[in-house]
């Protein structure tokens, strides 16, 4: 593989990939819609976008399993849409779901993958037992694959995507449908390779997960690429602001105009039925609020206030509510 | 070097995983033994007739050890995304389809010899131009083998590679001169006895194991490696259009 070496020799890239107005379309329906976007060195860039927003045939086009219909990319400076295989031998790509060998035990699934990139069998087998131990699967390792729970396989299918080191990283939906102590630990793995080095492009349609893990995101819906931030700068809006819950009961329908009415400074929002969403930019008091909810004949259960966050950044962008990503994840939950 | 390392590791990993495996190994063994002595007792024929039935059950062994594999290493895995992670390895696709391709090879190649050994316990094989059926043997099972590729790729499901499959080889026991000459075929089949690869390989068969040989031996060699050449490149292609969407 000394060709693709010798390309990054020549000329360090100030992204690793690089994307650019890539479309693919099935049947007509286009699937990934002219997106264009870039990933520097080092980076964890998040695709986030509910089921079907083309996450999947974005990574299947960037790592050479799909073919674009039109558009450029540049995977640490090498072409890849005339030649899919530029870049091959630098990336690592952790498919949506688990697809090992059933047959082989986890130890042989990762010496074979490892063979793949021409790792030598001495190195095949020290690496195989190293990230064993890193991923928790020690014990299991003379197991078929076929017998592991998701959430090993799922472990199982990382350490097979990085065992030959790469530089770039894919990842697609890594947590979706696994239990939480497993989501967990992974989490924590791919913030590990992303401290060491490794550049990562993740997509997911977990929000909480994007919020934690990413330093850039991209919001993903019907193909097309409608914002791209770092987190800090789609947070900073909704930080400035301040927000506020209260819980209310014996409500009359128009309480919240009445509130708006009296309250101009303030914004409220019934968000549902009996909650009431308050939000400023200057410090919101509750005793002038509760008093003026109580004259007004209902009564005030509870009042919170709301840490900001990544959610509401994606409702206002997207206009796709929240629930819609949740759902999603419950049903994504048995297709592993 | 690397390329190397990866091709051997699929070649082995197919075969400890499908060839070696105990129902195949059977397989492989009864079938070439069953063709021979169903052809004894239809023939009615005895042992000296074994030259003239080798050549065909040498072919047959083969086209039926390679062909079905390939629904197995390659529409299995491509149906159940294994295959991605070759597709995804840096490797070039021509050789990558060469590592899927060669456990089938030897592994045919390997069949032809089951009936082979039995013969020479049987009978007199010292007439026998060994140094021909061995390239001859290699053919026929890269052709059938590239054969079982090119259906492979074209289908989506494990069955389907099987039925086409069948849908090919059994004909082919007949069409190709394996047991009995072309020229006792009907006029209109005949042509067609000569689009399958089958007919080359088993004529040098024939040719070199008791002399009778219908087209001069060059020629048969030229023709199924050009037929191995073009199944080749036809599964490559449809790789390419089908799989790499
Ligand atoms: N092989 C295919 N043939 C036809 N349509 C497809 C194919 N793959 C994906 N699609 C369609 O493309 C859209 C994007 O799919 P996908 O990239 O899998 O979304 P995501 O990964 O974000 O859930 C969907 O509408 C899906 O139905
Ligand atoms: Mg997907």
């Amino acid at each position: 593989m000394g060709a693709g070496d010798a390309g990054l020799r020549a000329g360090a890239p100030d992204f690793l990939i690089e994307v650019n107005q890539l479309t693919k379309t099935f049947n007509g329906v286009p699937a990934v819609d002219q997106i264009s976007f870039r990933v520097g060195p080092g980076e964890l860039f998040g695709f986030l976008g509910p089921n079907g927003a083309g996450k999947t045939t974005t990574i299947n086009m960037l790592t050479g399993l799909a073919r674009p219909d039109s558009g450029t990319i540049r995977i640490a400076g090498l072409e890849c849409v005339t030649n899919p295989k530029a870049a091959q031998h630098l990336i690592g790509v952790i498919p949506d779901e688990s697809n090992l060998y059933p047959e082989l035990s986890g130890f042989d699934n990762l010496c074979f993958c490892a063979s793949l990139y021409g790792m030598k069998k001495g190195q095949r087998r020290a690496r195989a037992r190293e990230l064993l131990d890193t991923f928790g699967l020690k014990e299991a390792a003379n197991r078929k694959f076929a017998g592991y729970s998701k959430g090993m396989k799922r472990k199982l299918t990382i350490a097979a995507g990085i065992i030959h080191h790469p530089r770039i990283l894919f990842l697609d939906e890594p947590t979706s449908g696994i239990d939480v102590a497993s989501a967990r630990r992974i989490r924590q793995l791919i913030a590990e390779l992303n401290d060491a080095g490794t550049t990562i492009f993740l997509t997911t349609h977990y929000l909480e997960e994007a919020e934690r893990l990413c330093k850039r995101i991209a919001f993903i819906v019907k193909g097309r690429i409608v914002r791209t931030d770092t987190i800090a700068d789609l947070l900073q809006p909704i930080l400035e602001k301040k927000a506020m819950l209260i819980s209310v009961s014996n409500a009359s329908g128009d309480l919240c105009d009445r509130l708006s009415s009296a309250f101009p400074r303030f914004e409220f929002q019934a968000v549902s039925s009996g909650h009431i969403r308050v939000e400023s930019a200057d410090a919101i008091h509750i005793g002038p609020l509760v008093r003026f909810i109580e004259s007004q004949g209902a009564e005030v259960t509870e009042a919170r206030r709301l840490q900001p966050s990544l959610e509401d950044v994606f409702v206002r962008v997207t206009g796709i509510e929240p629930d819609v990503m949740k759902k999603e994840k419950e049903k994504a939950g048995g297709d592993l | 070097m690397k390329r190397w390392i990866a091709f051997w590791n699929i070649m082995l990993k197919d075969m400890r995983s499908y060839y070696l495996k105990p129902p195949n190994i059977s397989w492989g063994l009864i079938f070439p033994a069953a063709w021979t002595g169903m052809f004894f007792i239809k023939t009615g024929t005895g042992l000296e007739s074994i030259p003239e039935l080798l050549p065909g059950v040498i072919a047959v062994s083969i086209l039926f050890g390679t062909t079905s594999m390939l629904a197995v290493t390659v529409t299995f895995e491509k149906k159940n995304r294994s295959f991605e992670r070759l597709l995804l390895a840096p490797l070039p696709l021509e050789l990558l389809m060469l590592a899927k391709t060669s456990g089938a090879i030897l592994f045919g190649a390997a069949n032809a010899f089951v009936p082979i050994i039995l013969a020479v316990f049987l009978t007199d094989l010292s007439g026998v131009a060994w140094m021909i059926v061995i390239p001859a043997v290699i053919m026929i099972a890269i052709a059938s083998t590239f054969l079982g590729l090119s259906i492979a790729v074209s289908v989506s499901e494990v069955f389907e590679a099987q039925t086409f499959s069948n849908f090919f080889r059994f004909p082919m026991i007949f069409l190709c001169g394996l047991f009995f000459p072309i020229s006792s075929l009907p006029m209109f089949l005949r042509p067609l006895s000569y689009l399958l690869p089958l007919t080359y390989g088993a004529d040098i068969l024939h040719g070199a194991v008791h002399g009778k040989n219908i087209m001069p031996l060059a020629l048969d060699f030229t023709v199924i490696t050009a037929f191995c050449i073009l199944l080749f490149s036809i599964s490559l292609r449809n790789i390419h259009r089908r799989w790499i969407i």
